[in-house]
């Protein structure tokens, strides 16, 4: 089978051939731990808020936990929070939480940002919506709502009613005294967005130029968070939180991003999925992933050539195709809100084979259409002008930064959930993982398209199998308490690979039907943090194209 | 008129009458009287809403749907109103597709005010109506109307491509006839500080803020649809 882990040579520190050893990395943490704790996805270690840098630099450089996928942090009745959570890139199924709780009154801890790069961002929304300040951080400020605005959302105490004043301020005009340069300087300051073509939704970059070259850039974003996870904290896990992962990544992605809801809350509650069910799912979200992989495609040729061109017409003419296939299964054509715990809403339409005809059709006009899209984009040569060698993004640098999905796999990093954290049928099916060793802008691109070609081969073998199976045997939903209520103080962290990378989601019960906690761990968030290492000291389309390449979604990066 | 298909081109540029080339039905319709009588605003109207040049912005779940409506299959450019324009000074409409947050208010107010007047809004999507599925959210404003005057809503999560161009057609309906919505803004308060309630929030950023500074105040109890 094609997705057998090759083996590594030798094992870290706490690492056995069935998993982690969770004794030796008690043993190797030493006095750092102070507590112990056993969460769904895996044990976490309590860890005091002063030593949080020199306990995850061990778990970094001897236990080879290099993907600080998440930083969850939680207001309890009696102190503050954070949890990193922590996996490697090598073997994503080995994972280990550090927890740090902090006083209600000073909740200080100091910040993990000189260990793993990403924490910055993640720190930084821990504050904003949570309230604990990171000692040691490089810009602890607000993240996702205005400067102006008065307490932290998620906190216990946050009162939705009091009125909030909102300033134009971040517009000041650029080409009063700048923000960053020096008086006697040359660099020029720029604002692109939020209201920008190329941004691809809300996105505010400021952006400093020295002539064409990009001095430094900051992301600014926030201008679409939609607080969506409050609002799954006020859902019940049955029904209402569903219709919402929809929305996270609207690209058309919808199924990915309800899977990673589905697993994690069926981990929670214990849920078995029928396996008839599992082939739906996963014939369903590669169907997503090649409608947002189009869009991908579309929009970055937009952003390279700058205008509506064949490319995005043609990109949309095949989406057209995807969604019609997906409306027929799931009776919309964007959010789809198709899954549910335990299996899928329904079962396929009838009659079936007019329904898997139409994906016949379909994978069968794909090749076709690829060599189309290689012969209008990939071989161009304008295009490689633009791409090629651009928007450089080393694997060190990415992996620091938690880049997941296509974004990692161009930079050569082999890492994708659907194999190395099996789920679904994915590990019973034929297909392979894309890499690319570019990293680079044109990497990425390519990365995406060969990704399409996988997809298909995993649809079209799940139609097969579909078409197929015993009509007594295709059971859609398994049996699922109408009510359901985990067991108190249940923790979860799960995954699944979605359109973008690695989409995860936090869940701590307290025994209600709600969570107490929800925490969405986005790939765009991550994957946009890289954007100013690809692009300082570049120029500015080429800032542009790097941006366009990390296919990014705002309603993703803000939630 | 001539129906003469060998007519050559010269001929017809040489010959009596009107090239051939230069008809259409509606000029054979009027027949030997090619002229309409109509009170220019009327015709200002009616060219207006055939000749829309849309605002390309997108925020959220329904720009992905109204970018489908501007391309292939859908193609708004049909019903005259599919030139999406980048800058918000050269358009006449605006379709506000998605949920507009506390952050994201004032700038979409601040692009509306750059639009050249006259100037329409088709609001798309339940988000620009009440908030819609995040109503609920503590950063949502309850639709766009508390930001901007919206001529048109548009239903749905997200509206179907063919539900966008029917509001499209409405709007190009309503400004042939004339209508718009008028430009009073309410409770949307763009103002001076100074002009505030001067409570104790408002002390505490005085300090924080300048005076001349433009602000949006969201008092989130007075929201007209109570969660």
């Amino acid at each position: 089978m094609s997705l057998e882990d090759p083996s590594r040579p030798e094992l870290d520190i706490g690492e056995t051939a069935e998993g982690v050893d969770y004794d030796a990395l008690e043993a190797l943490l030493g006095d750092h731990v102070v507590g112990r704790e056993r969460h769904r996805n895996a044990e976490a270690f309590v860890v005091r808020p002063d030593e949080v840098q020199d306990a995850l630099f061990l778990l970094r450089d001897e236990a080879g936990f290099d993907h600080c996928s998440c930083v969850t942090a939680q207001e309890y009745e009696d102190r503050y929070e954070s949890i990193y959570h922590l996996r490697k890139y090598d073997d994503p199924t080995q994972e280990v939480g550090v927890v740090v709780p902090t006083a209600t009154d000073d909740p200080v801890s100091e910040s993990a940002e000189p260990v793993y790069r990403t924490a910055d961002w993640h720190e930084r929304e821990a504050y904003d919506l949570v309230g604990v300040d990171y000692d040691d951080h490089p810009q602890m400020e607000r993240i996702l709502l205005p400067e102006t605005w008065q307490g932290h959302p998620l906190s216990l105490d946050y009162d939705q009613e009091q009125p909030q004043v909102v300033t134009f301020s971040e517009h000041a005009n650029p080409l009063n005294e700048d923000q960053r340069a020096e008086a006697d300087s040359d660099t020029m300051f720029v604002n692109i967005g939020p209201h920008h073509p190329a941004t691809h939704g809300v996105l505010h970059l400021k952006t400093t130029l020295d002539g064409e070259q990009v001095a430094d850039v900051e992301s600014d974003i926030g201008y679409l968070h939609r607080c969506e996870e409050q609002i799954c904290q006020n859902g019940t896990y049955r029904h209402q939180i569903m219709p919402y992962p929809d929305r996270w990544d609207y690209i058309s992605a919808g199924i990915l991003n309800e899977w990673a809801y589905a697993r994690a809350a069926e981990d929670m509650a214990d849920i078995d999925v029928p396996e008839y069910a599992q082939v739906i799912r996963t014939m369903s979200a590669e169907l997503c992933r090649i409608a947002s992989h189009m869009l991908a495609l579309g929009t970055f040729a937009l952003d390279v050539y700058g205008d509506f061109t064949a490319i995005f017409m043609y990109a949309t003419r095949d989406r057209e195709v995807v969604q019609n296939i997906l409306e027929d299964l799931t009776g919309q054509r964007l959010m789809f809100n198709y899954l549910r715990l335990g299996g899928v809403a329904w079962d396929l339409p009838e009659p079936r084979e007019e329904f898997f005809e139409s994906i016949h059709d379909f994978l069968e006009d794909l090749p076709e259409k690829l060599e189309e899209y290689h012969d209008l984009v990939t071989s161009n040569e304008i295009f490689q002008m633009r791409c090629v060698d651009t928007g450089v993004l080393e694997p060190e640098i990415a992996k620091s930064y938690g880049a997941t999905g296509p974004v990692a796999r161009g930079s050569g990093i082999d890492y994708d959930l659907r194999r190395d954290d099996p789920y679904g049928y994915y590990d019973e099916l034929d297909w392979d993982v894309i890499t690319e060793e570019g990293c680079d802008n044109y990497a990425r691109v390519l990365v995406r398209l060969q990704e399409v070609e996988e997809s298909a081969k995993i649809i079209e073998q799940c139609v097969d199998l579909l078409a197929e199976w015993p009509e007594e045997d295709r059971t859609i939903q398994s049996n699922v308490p109408r009510t359901l209520k985990p067991d108190p103080d249940t923790e979860i962290y799960r995954s699944v690979e979605g359109a973008k990378g690695e989409l995860g989601i936090y869940m701590r019960s307290d025994g209600t039907e709600k969570p107490a906690r929800f925490k969405i761990r986005s790939p765009c968030f991550s994957n946009l943090q890289t954007l100013p290492e690809m692009s300082q000291g570049e120029y500015i389309p080429d800032l542009i194209a790097s941006l366009g390449s990390l296919d990014i979604v705002l309603g993703e990066v803000d939630r | 008129m001539s129906s003469d298909n060998t007519q050559s081109t010269q001929e017809g540029r040489m010959g009596e009458g009107v090239d051939a080339r230069f008809n259409s039905k509606l000029r054979e319709a009027f027949g030997s009287s090619p002229f309409i009588l109509t009170k220019f605003d009327q015709f200002m109207n009616w060219v207006r809403g055939s000749s829309m040049f849309m605002l390309q912005f997108g925020i959220a779940c329904c720009s992905i749907e109204m970018m489908h409506t501007y391309a292939v299959k859908h193609d708004l450019d049909r019903f005259g109103a599919g030139v999406p324009r980048a800058s918000p000074r050269q358009a006449d409409v605006i379709i506000v597709p998605g949920t507009i947050v506390s952050k994201f208010a004032p700038r979409m107010k601040r692009i509306y005010d750059q639009m050249p007047e006259p100037k329409f809004v088709v609001g798309m999507g339940s988000c620009t109506i009440s908030g819609g599925p995040f109503q609920e959210g503590y950063n949502v404003i309850k639709g766009a109307e508390e930001v901007i005057p919206v001529d048109i809503h548009v239903p749905g999560c997200p509206p179907r491509p063919e539900a966008l161009v029917y509001g499209i057609a409405k709007l190009q309906e309503r400004v042939a006839n004339g209508e718009t919505s008028p430009v009073t803004v309410k409770p949307y308060e763009l103002e001076q500080f100074s002009d505030l309630d001067d409570d104790e929030l408002v002390q505490h950023l005085a300090d924080r803020i300048d005076e001349e500074e433009l602000v949006m105040r969201y008092d989130w109890a007075e929201s007209p649809v109570e969660p």
